[in-house]
């Protein structure tokens, strides 16, 4: 069945990159592979498949959480994507600049969309070391591409920082396979699967095994999105398509984080825990701390989306850095905290296609002229900044909470500082931006209330909507067991 | 066989020296595959007692990628974009040749602990690894050029591999073809994309590309 999770998208890519002039074939294509993705791994939840290829493909609690979290968002994702591409015209003028540019070839785009899905699947399932880096670099790969769907010069500027950055970082992180490889030399087999590491960590080379999580960290965080370590971040996002935006920010930085908890589980079973923990702590309010900065006066509303991925990614970071309750509150803010990412990019499309301008200066009246998008966009907005009832308000708290108990009050102070200074900055923009009366000719708003425009935003914000009001126990449970998994309790 | 590893070594010393003192991007390109051979040529040495299939097939497969593949894919590029010369690096080729040597002592610092710590096939060899990924990296951050910088990380990656093989790390197979394979690909849509910067600005001159922040 792990083969299946895999082989499905990666198929129904490489076909639909064949399928070159039947366009609606291909989007069907694209819908049928995500939903049999979302109900293959439905079914994970109900009987857990067993590991295959000598253990290296498995399914534990953390994957299966990364997993349903990736295989969800792409389903909501995909059906967004048919109905963009449906509508999106090839060739069209560049609101920002008036340059004349043309899209990537459809089939291209699709294509790439599923082989992303299925590397992202492979870096969940991935059990060994070594293969969860083949994954993490493969999901750059796939989605490269898909940053240059228009073909203009910001974009492909965005693309090469991505491609350049990421694969530096990635290549850093393979050092740091390496390192991890020497620290196992002590023990009677070098292998770098998870369980073969983790009932001998005790035998690993300490030295060696610190040398090893900085650079992982330094690799993985740059994909994360870590600061300092995140420049390619706010252009990739800023200029893909929104679609795209939405599943580097819900589904891809989860991917790399997943990379970084490996490594930290097993520095905590080697006794080293604290060692990792500090930095993880560390980078995570330096991520904070930048994020806010560049939140404050940000005129580019899709650049203020992805500099709150990096704030977000922060406290990820710090709560799994923190550990006990705070690692249990980093697992559930991850899940809160990709479906409102997402649904916050994917009305950002709504807006973008409306208004064509990603200034929020120029973007008045959305709640008048986009009904249905206007009070999604402030609701996502309440949902990110983590205010109540939504379930970031839930998760952070728990992260809150888990620093108190652990006697981290300077930590929590600083915590709750940028993520005031956060709130306030994202209000202004955000509530000017649906106030106010639409400056102009009135926008487009015909398209942009189509069903495949605002349900899948709508499902995605009910999901958060409902995780902060109501946490069933069997949630509980996975979430708890992951985070034991990941060696974050 | 310590001896040829370390004349092997030596030469990766040279290449990598090469590659931070030449203007010409051919040259560079000529540095960078030379020292893909010398990889695959150490592989082969370093198992030389247990050759199997498995070693041979990753050697050869891997240096007529990284020597035969890659520098033709850099070379189409360099000759769509007309770039013939790295123009005014960031630090001059002096500069980045004093640097390197600077790298060079550094590495000896970091590298002679390190190879007593643990052993490994040849001491030289992880000095010479972390000099070469060093190398890598310098060049991506103190050059302009497309090109060059997709030159740094193929260095770059050419010094974790010799890592890898100085410490004789055995991955499984597919492993070591994913890793393969991720390099391939990765040259590979650089080099796509170097191709697209170069149609749509006429030139790859990457500090030229400015027109995202904040």
């Amino acid at each position: 069945m792990l083969w299946l999770l895999l082989l499905i998208p990666t198929g129904a890519g490489l076909l639909s990159m064949t399928l070159r002039r039947q366009a609606r074939l291909r989007r069907w294509l694209l819908l049928m592979a995500a939903a049999a993705h979302a109900a293959l791994t439905a079914s994970a939840w109900v009987v857990r498949p067993e590991a295959v290829l000598y253990g290296w493909l498995g399914l534990d609690p953390v994957s299966l959480l990364f997993l349903s979290i990736t295989s969800g968002l792409f389903l909501a994702t995909s059906v967004y994507a048919a109905g963009y591409l449906r509508r999106e015209p090839p060739r069209k003028t560049d609101f920002q600049e008036g340059l004349l540019f043309t899209d990537a070839p459809e089939a291209r785009f699709v294509g790439c969309l599923l082989l992303f899905l299925a590397t992202m699947t492979l870096v969940a399932v991935s059990r060994h070391l070594g293969l969860l880096w083949v994954g993490v670099e493969a999901t750059t790969l796939a989605s490269a591409p898909l940053i240059y769907f228009h073909r203009h010069h910001r974009s492909l500027e965005a693309t090469w920082k991505y491609l350049l950055i990421c694969s530096v970082g990635i290549a850093l992180a393979l050092q740091g396979n390496f390192f991890l490889a020497v620290a196992a030399k002590g023990t009677p087999e070098v292998h770098l699967t998870i369980e073969h590491l983790m009932a001998s960590s005790r035998q690993l080379d300490p030295l060696w095994l610190k040398a090893a999580f900085l650079l992982l960290l330094v690799g993985y965080g740059t994909k994360m999105g870590l600061a300092p370590m995140h420049t390619w971040l706010p252009d990739a996002h800023s200029e893909a398509p929104s679609v795209v935006s939405a599943l580097l920010s819900g589904a891809l930085l989860n991917c790399a984080f997943l990379g970084i908890l490996r490594v930290h589980a097993l520095l905590g079973a080697a006794g080293l825990g604290d060692f990792s923990g500090q930095l993880l702590i560390g980078l995570g309010l330096v991520s904070m701390a930048v994020a806010a900065v560049f939140i404050i006066e940000q005129a580019d509303f899709k650049r203020m989306l992805a500099y709150s991925s990096v704030e977000h990614m922060g406290i990820l970071s710090l709560g799994a850095g923190l550990g006990g309750l705070a690692g249990l509150g980093s697992m559930l803010h991850m899940v809160n905290h990709s479906f409102a990412k997402a649904m916050l990019f994917l009305l950002a499309g709504n807006i973008l296609a409306a208004y064509r301008t990603k200034s929020t200066r120029q973007v008045r009246g959305l709640l008048q002229a986009l009904p249905l998008t206007g009070p999604l966009w402030v609701a996502g907005f309440l949902a990110i900044a983590g205010s109540p009832p939504f379930g970031l308000f839930v998760s952070e708290l728990i992260i809150l909470k888990g620093a108190l108990q652990g006697g981290h009050v300077l930590i929590a102070a600083a915590y709750l500082l940028i993520l005031g200074i956060i709130f306030v900055a994202m209000a202004r923009s955000v509530l000017q931006m649906a106030y106010g009366v639409p400056e102009g000719a009135a926008p487009e708003s015909t398209r942009v209330q189509e069903a495949w425009a605002v349900l899948p935003p709508m499902a995605l914000g009910a999901l958060v909507l409902a995780l902060g009001v109501y946490m069933p126990a069997w949630l509980q449970e996975a979430l708890s067991g992951a985070a034991q998994a990941a060696g974050v309790r | 066989m310590p001896t040829a590893l370390d004349i092997l070594a030596v030469l990766l010393i040279l290449a990598n020296l090469r590659l931070l003192g030449s203007s010409r991007l051919a040259a560079c390109i000529r540095a960078v595959a030379l020292q893909a051979v010398i990889l695959g040529a150490a592989a082969l040495l370093v198992n030389l007692s247990d050759l199997d299939v498995r070693v041979v097939i990753i050697a050869v497969a891997s240096t007529g990628l990284k020597a035969g593949a890659l520098p033709w894919l850099l070379r189409r590029a360099i000759r769509e974009s007309g770039a013939v010369n790295e123009i005014e690096p960031f630090i001059g080729f002096t500069a980045s040749l004093l640097v390197g040597v600077g790298l060079l002592g550094l590495c000896f610092l970091i590298g002679s602990p390190l190879s007593a710590h643990v052993a490994a096939e040849s001491g030289l060899l992880i000095t010479v690894s972390l000099f070469t990924t060093a190398t890598g990296l310098l060049v991506i951050v103190s050059r302009r050029k497309a090109v060059t910088q997709v030159l740094g990380y193929l260095a770059m990656e050419n010094g974790i591999y010799a890592f890898g093989m100085a410490f004789a790390i055995q991955e499984p197979l597919l492993v070591e073809m994913g890793v393969l394979l991720d390099v391939f690909v990765a040259v590979f849509v650089m080099g796509i994309t170097i191709y697209n910067i170069s149609r749509e600005f006429d030139h790859i001159d990457t500090d030229r590309l400015s027109a995202l922040r904040d």
